[in-house]
């Protein structure tokens, strides 16, 4: 059977990693080569990379961190951030991406899904959603999840894998940088909802979050952040933790 | 030098990346001649099985490559694999290039655990069903990286290794004479799938 998957996050500003809390307040942390390396060697199932610089030659700089990880390390590769355009994904599965995350590109012009995915299949294409509770509603978040934009999430992911897009990252603003676990009542909603894979991200902390997480059947992968890059959590003892717990890890 | 058939289906950035860093030559092309000259061919591919058919067609590298492929080693990886078999079924029906006897069919419709999702996307592991040199520096059960829907079936003579779906027996590796195909991305598959491609780059 399918293994559940384990998946560092890097954020990436003008060639550097950074992560922030609640998504405010970067902190500097590492050379995102060297990074993807280490998580490499230590097990993990796959990496995903947000571009969170706007300016040109910071993305300039990206494509080219992206093109130096892709050049060493082959495991699947996930891009996000600044994604508009077909000409987007274009630009950043020629470095080496295999599948391409949208957000607040799709949420401006939810037609690049489709296109997107006739163009380079379902597979290659993410859904990143930012979601957060507004009067008792999940909300989608655009921007980084700085702004409402009034649109029921779960209608939202409905409509994108109608659409094309092959798997969904759910990320829970009620959760992200708290570290109390993930929001497993926003994915288990959203997973009654698609049958797509789902990534879940926002709240790890420790180690037992993701053994609860993976105890709901319809959660493929877990993503985190900081925890992995501060190394308070090591994905290898992760991985050797949840196959004791009997969940299926590839080690 | 190992010929990897371009004929615009798939990104093969990483598929040559990963030759690049196990040291050996490799080349993107679709010149007939590079293909004849070369030690050893890779047929890559994503996408759906009849667009990418046609645009193999085009190419006019088809009768090469069956005049090679019993010559040298050749590889199919993904839907490259599946253009290997005689058959597939997605979207209509669609001749491929019968290197290999068996079809390629809907996943889909054989999981009777309708809750499976498809693609089957991620990490399986890789059973062993018949030692080959290709296994050389692979062991049995390592996990291998899988996106497709559709996969190979009627082909257990050439099977060489499966992964469990539910209860599907994913066809993972198959070889017929000196034709072999992964469903699976070798180049996506870290530090085994590496090893796998060692060992063909030595078959």
């Amino acid at each position: 059977m399918l293994a559940k998957r384990i998946i560092p996050c890097l954020d990436v500003k003008d060639g550097r990693v950074v992560k922030g809390t609640n998504f405010q307040g970067l902190r500097d942390m590492a050379d995102p080569v060297e990074l993807a390396h280490f998580y490499n060697d230590s097990g993990a199932d796959e990496l995903v990379f947000y571009d969170i610089t706007a300016s040109f030659e910071g993305r300039a700089l990206f494509t080219d961190v992206l093109r130096r990880v892709a050049s060493e390390i082959f495991i699947p590769l996930t891009v996000g951030g600044g994604i508009n355009t077909v000409k987007d994904f274009d630009r950043v599965l020629k470095c080496g991406a295999d599948k391409v995350s949208v957000n607040s590109g799709a949420i401006r012009n939810p037609s690049l899904i489709g296109e997107a995915a006739k163009k380079y299949g379902d597979q290659c294409v993410v859904l990143s959603m930012d979601v957060k509770r507004v009067d008792g509603q999940f909300r989608l978040f655009a921007k980084g999840g700085r702004e409402d934009t009034g649109i029921d999430a779960m209608d939202w992911a409905v409509k994108g894998v109608a659409a094309g897009a092959g798997e969904i990252v759910l990320n829970s603003i009620d959760t992200d940088g708290v570290k109390q676990g993930f929001d497993l009542a926003m994915l288990d909603t959203l997973a009654a909802k698609v049958s797509v894979p789902i990534i879940a991200s926002g709240g790890a902390g420790k180690m037992e979050d993701f053994s609860q997480l993976f105890t709901h059947p319809g959660i493929d992968a877990g993503l985190a952040a900081s925890i992995f890059h501060t190394k308070q959590v090591d994905i290898h003892e992760l991985k050797l933790y949840l196959r004791a717990c009997g969940v299926e890890m590839r080690i | 030098m190992i010929a990897i058939v371009d004929y615009g289906v798939g990104n093969l950035f990483s598929l040559s990346s990963s030759l690049k860093a196990l040291g050996l030559k490799a080349e993107i092309t679709n010149d007939a001649q590079k293909l004849r000259d070369a030690d050893r061919i890779i047929l890559p591919g994503v996408g759906a099985f009849g667009d990418a058919k046609e645009k193999l067609d085009a190419t006019g590298l088809v009768p090469v490559l069956r005049a090679e492929a019993q010559k040298k080693p050749l590889l199919g990886i993904c839907l490259g694999m599946q253009l290997l078999f005689d058959r597939s079924f997605e979207y209509g029906e669609h001749p491929g290039l019968s290197l290999v006897p068996g079809e390629v069919a809907d996943l889909r419709d054989d999981l009777t655990d309708k809750s499976l999702k498809v693609p089957h996307m991620g990490w399986n592991s890789l059973q062993i069903l018949k030692d080959d040199p290709l296994f050389k520096y692979f062991k049995d059960g390592e996990y291998v990286y899988y996106v497709h829907s559709f996969y190979a079936r009627n082909c257990a003579a050439s099977t060489l290794g499966s992964s469990q779906y539910g209860n599907v027996a994913v066809t993972g590796v198959v070889r017929n004479g000196s034709v072999w195909g992964t469903q699976f991305h070798p180049e996506k598959s870290g530090d085994a799938g590496l090893r796998l491609l060692k060992a063909f780059s030595e078959l």
